[in-house]
């Protein structure tokens, strides 16, 4: 299989043009931009639609646009612009409508920086927008799973009539590592109630508006329901030297990387060291932490952020046993010296 | 004429099904309302035009939300302001398509404001109707941007000033003085006259999409009784007596007999091509080659740094090209944004045969320092028993450590030799190669052709590997 040497914000459009994506609607912002640039080379060149839009918030409305007309539909941005993202994507979640947002998180709040932060775990896993709903997100934490998770994304996208996120860092999208392309064809479902200019479709509809309280709980039930099955059948995860682990590290992204190694060195020293990494913050990997949480002695989550992924490890291990937190914020990436010493000072405490 | 206008068109439902409530046959819109007026000229354009089918109808935030009760078209309902933005993914989507943005002053002309400035401006080859009553109504009668001065609504009681709220917009005026909209005209639902007019300019402009993509935009003034607290009558006399004074009717815009059709179709696409439009290619390395030259066991680490336009990053990613090329790990991090803008340019680069956990070097087993301001600052991160190598034409000093081993190489003063003085980062890679002994020479002069970008600057690339390997040799 052909190889190439690529950046992750590159890898994550040849992944979307794979899965046949139509068009890409974005704004530009950094650390996010080379997607834009991709999209940019790339879409006109396989028969689609790039187009820079005038807002963040005019793109993700455009996105919604052409969801609503069946087509495989993307948009990137980095943290601010996802904030202004929000109230589309919970139009787009409550319409029930397919498409693609990548988030190259960058350190907040406010104008912040553009150096890498995890800050968004929050405003992008816990649906972000108004109303009861969420996204499906793919973490990637590689080059590799930035193009995989690009073709991954559309297609449960349309399975489940969801929005779908890649929640990466800075680090993620702006690193250059090798990507093997899978040699698939996209495989789009047909999608009947989407809007196609044809006699056929004309009789369809794509809002999200429900008048009366009973009809809207209705629908918000139908999206809990969906919701329900995907975290019985989407959850993905990676488990790295768990299974005699003393403790194990939860992290995602670029910090999943960074406790990978800590658990290599901790191993070389014979510490019973192990990582935990969900590619799915949601859903997330509820009944794998619950298991771990029955073996280990503690947890250490590394993240670069003031705590927001160490919420749902804690309501998951439910006081069974300590859940600790390693953060770095404002744009700076904890060390593999960093966590390693975190590590000992939790391990000759317990 | 006016028989047409009242009969009903086959454009919309014959039983509101979708509307709540038991009756179905009446609109949601209050008597002395334009939006079913003009919800009439479109849907009888619209069969009259045979476009009905194809079209794709827009619905704004506002009292009509809900046109979707009543359009037998397709029908996508956006949030507030938006329409413009939703009719383009649309209208792009199916270019063949009829796509109606339909609006109400408070979502176009408020919130909205960006989203038509830019579809106008880029003449997107939809039509957009804009339904200017001076006032929101469904939230309950507030100003909106095209209420009149002295105008009382619910946050202007005292009436709009000046002062407070500045003037009224006019939109069609500003859309006007575009480049892109080929017709612009602003109309009233009024006297029997005025709806004539109306029906004229609404056909005119789905026409002008169906046969050329233009982009047109017709006004409508229109009576909202309900929050004007008027009866219908006088509501109507006031979009005619009042409104229609600071709105002036007519054409603001039309070059539709000059405009030429606008092609919005997509360009064609042989999916067979997809690997070579993505740049997927195999690499065409003797796997013999990599195979005899494999080196086991090994992690570097290195920190590649110096002044922006030196060729620090493509140092950095031409390494790692070539450590990929003999089936190593490899990752490459640069250090992004403003950083990279402001002179000093650095990238971290791993090459492994194992699989790489961080990206991140804290630590480099190689330092490459191209300048003197890098060797300042990264030297001391160097592990004990590493290497250093920098650019002895460009800084004065030794390093200070002896824990490592330090590789002066005149790497400007060599490429200048050479003609150019970007090749110095290629003389560098030719140094470390022999030094570090992880890539086969061979393999990495086979690779230049399919690493470097630009092909003409392969021979000159192949020339400074060798004189850094040669510099090494001599040492």
């Amino acid at each position: 299989m052909a190889k190439q040497f690529l950046k992750g914000n590159e890898a994550v459009v040849k992944g979307a043009i794979i899965a046949g994506v139509n068009s890409y609607y974005g704004y530009p912002i950094t650390p996010a931009s080379e997607i834009a640039h991709a999209a940019a080379k790339y879409l006109p060149l396989v028969g689609g639609t790039f187009l820079q839009a005038e807002s963040e918030i005019a793109a993700i409305n455009m996105v919604y646009g052409a969801a609503a007309s069946g087509e495989r539909v993307m948009t990137a941005s980095s943290s601010p612009g996802i904030s202004l993202k929000q109230e589309g994507v919970s139009y787009c979640a409550g319409a029930e409508l397919p498409c693609v947002i990548v988030d190259i998180s960058r350190a907040g709040p406010g104008l912040g920086n553009i150096a890498p932060e995890q800050s968004d775990y929050n405003q992008v896993v816990k649906g972000g927008g108004h109303g009861n709903y969420k996204c499906i997100v793919l973490a990637p934490n590689s080059v590799q799973e930035m193009c995989d998770f690009g073709i991954l994304a559309f297609d449960l996208a349309d399975k489940y009539r969801t929005p779908v996120y890649i929640l990466a860092d800075g680090f993620i999208g702006q690193m250059m590592e090798p990507v093997e392309f899978p040699e698939t064809v996209p495989d789009i479902p047909k999608k009947p109630w989407a809007i196609l200019g044809t006699k056929e479709t004309c009789v369809n509809v794509i809002t999200s508006i429900e008048l009366d309280p009973d009809d809207l709980e209705k629908h918000v039930n139908k999206l809990q329901k969906k919701y329900q099955i995907i975290e019985e059948q989407e959850v993905r995860v990676d488990e790295y030297r768990t299974d005699d682990a003393e403790i194990v590290l939860v992290g995602y992204g670029i910090a999943s990387r960074i406790a990978q190694s800590v658990v290599d060195q901790l191993r070389e020293k014979n510490i019973k060291a192990g990582m935990l990494r969900p590619k799915t913050l949601f859903p997330f990997p509820k009944k794998q932490i619950d298991k771990l949480a029955n073996s280990v002695k503690s947890f250490l989550t590394v993240e670069m952020s003031n705590g927001q992924l160490v919420d749902d490890v804690r309501l998951i291990v439910n006081g069974r046993k300590p859940v600790h937190l390693y953060s770095r914020v404002g744009g700076n990436v904890p060390s593999i010296k960093e966590v390693h010493d975190e590590v000992m000072k939790i391990m000759r405490v317990s | 004429m006016n028989d047409k206008i009242l009969k009903k068109s086959k454009a919309f439902f014959d039983v509101y099904e979708r509307k709540s409530g038991s009756d179905k046959l009446t609109t949601t819109y209050c008597p002395g309302c334009g939006h079913g007026n003009l919800h009439k000229l479109i849907a009888e354009a619209l069969i009259d035009f045979n476009a009905a089918d194809k079209s794709i109808f827009i619905s704004p935030v506002g009292c009509s939300v809900f046109a979707y009760y009543y359009f037998k078209t397709g029908n996508i309902q956006a949030a507030h302001g938006r329409a413009p933005a939703v009719a383009v993914g649309a209208k792009r989507a199916h270019p063949e398509s009829i796509v109606i943005s339909y609006q109400g002053d408070g979502d176009l002309a408020a919130i909205g404001g960006l989203e038509i400035l830019h579809a106008a401006n880029r003449g997107e080859g939809i039509t957009v109707f804009f339904v200017n009553n001076a006032i929101y109504g469904m939230t309950g009668g507030q100003m909106a941007p095209t209420t009149l001065i002295g105008q009382k609504s619910m946050t202007t009681p005292r009436g709009r000033t000046l002062k407070n709220e500045g003037y009224p917009i006019k939109m069609s005026e500003i859309i006007a003085t575009l480049e892109a909209p080929v017709y612009v005209e602003r109309v009233m639902i009024g006297d029997a006259k005025s709806i004539r007019q109306a029906r004229k300019a609404v056909r005119k402009a789905l026409k002008l999409q169906i046969e050329k993509n233009a982009f047109c935009f017709i006004e409508v003034l229109s009576a909202c009784p309900s929050n004007l607290k008027m009866d219908p009558k006088q509501g109507i006399k006031w979009v005619q007596d009042v409104l229609q004074k600071y709105y002036p009717l007519g054409v603001k815009k039309d070059i539709s007999e000059e405009f030429e059709r606008k092609d919005v179709s997509r360009d064609n696409f042989d999916p067979s091509q997809l690997q070579n439009i993505l740049n997927i290619t195999e690499s065409k390395i003797d796997k013999g080659k990599i195979e005899q030259f494999k080196n086991n066991e090994f992690t570097h680490e290195f920190r590649i740094a110096g002044f922006g336009g030196q060729g620090v990053l493509s140092l950095g990613t031409v390494l790692s090209e070539m450590g990929m090329r003999h089936d190593y790990q490899v990752s490459w991090i640069p250090s992004y944004g403003p950083e990279m803008r402001g002179g000093t340019a650095n990238c971290s680069v791993k090459i492994s045969d194992k699989k790489i956990g961080s990206p991140l070097v804290a630590n480099p087993t190689v330092l490459i320092a191209m300048n003197g301001p890098s060797l300042d600052k990264f030297e001391n991160d160097v592990i004990s028993g590493g290497t250093i190598v920098y650019d002895s034409s460009l800084i004065d000093r030794k390093p200070i450590r002896d824990d490592v081993n330090i590789i002066p190489i005149p790497a400007t003063k060599m490429a200048d030799e050479l003609g150019t003085t970007k090749a110095a980062n290629m003389i560098i890679i030719g140094a470390l190669i022999k030094k570090l002994g992880i890539l086969s020479i061979d393999v990495v002069l086979d690779s230049l052709g399919e690493v470097m970008k630009n092909k003409k600057l392969v021979e000159l690339n192949k020339k400074a590997l060798l004189k850094g390997i040669e510099y090494i040799k001599s040492l």
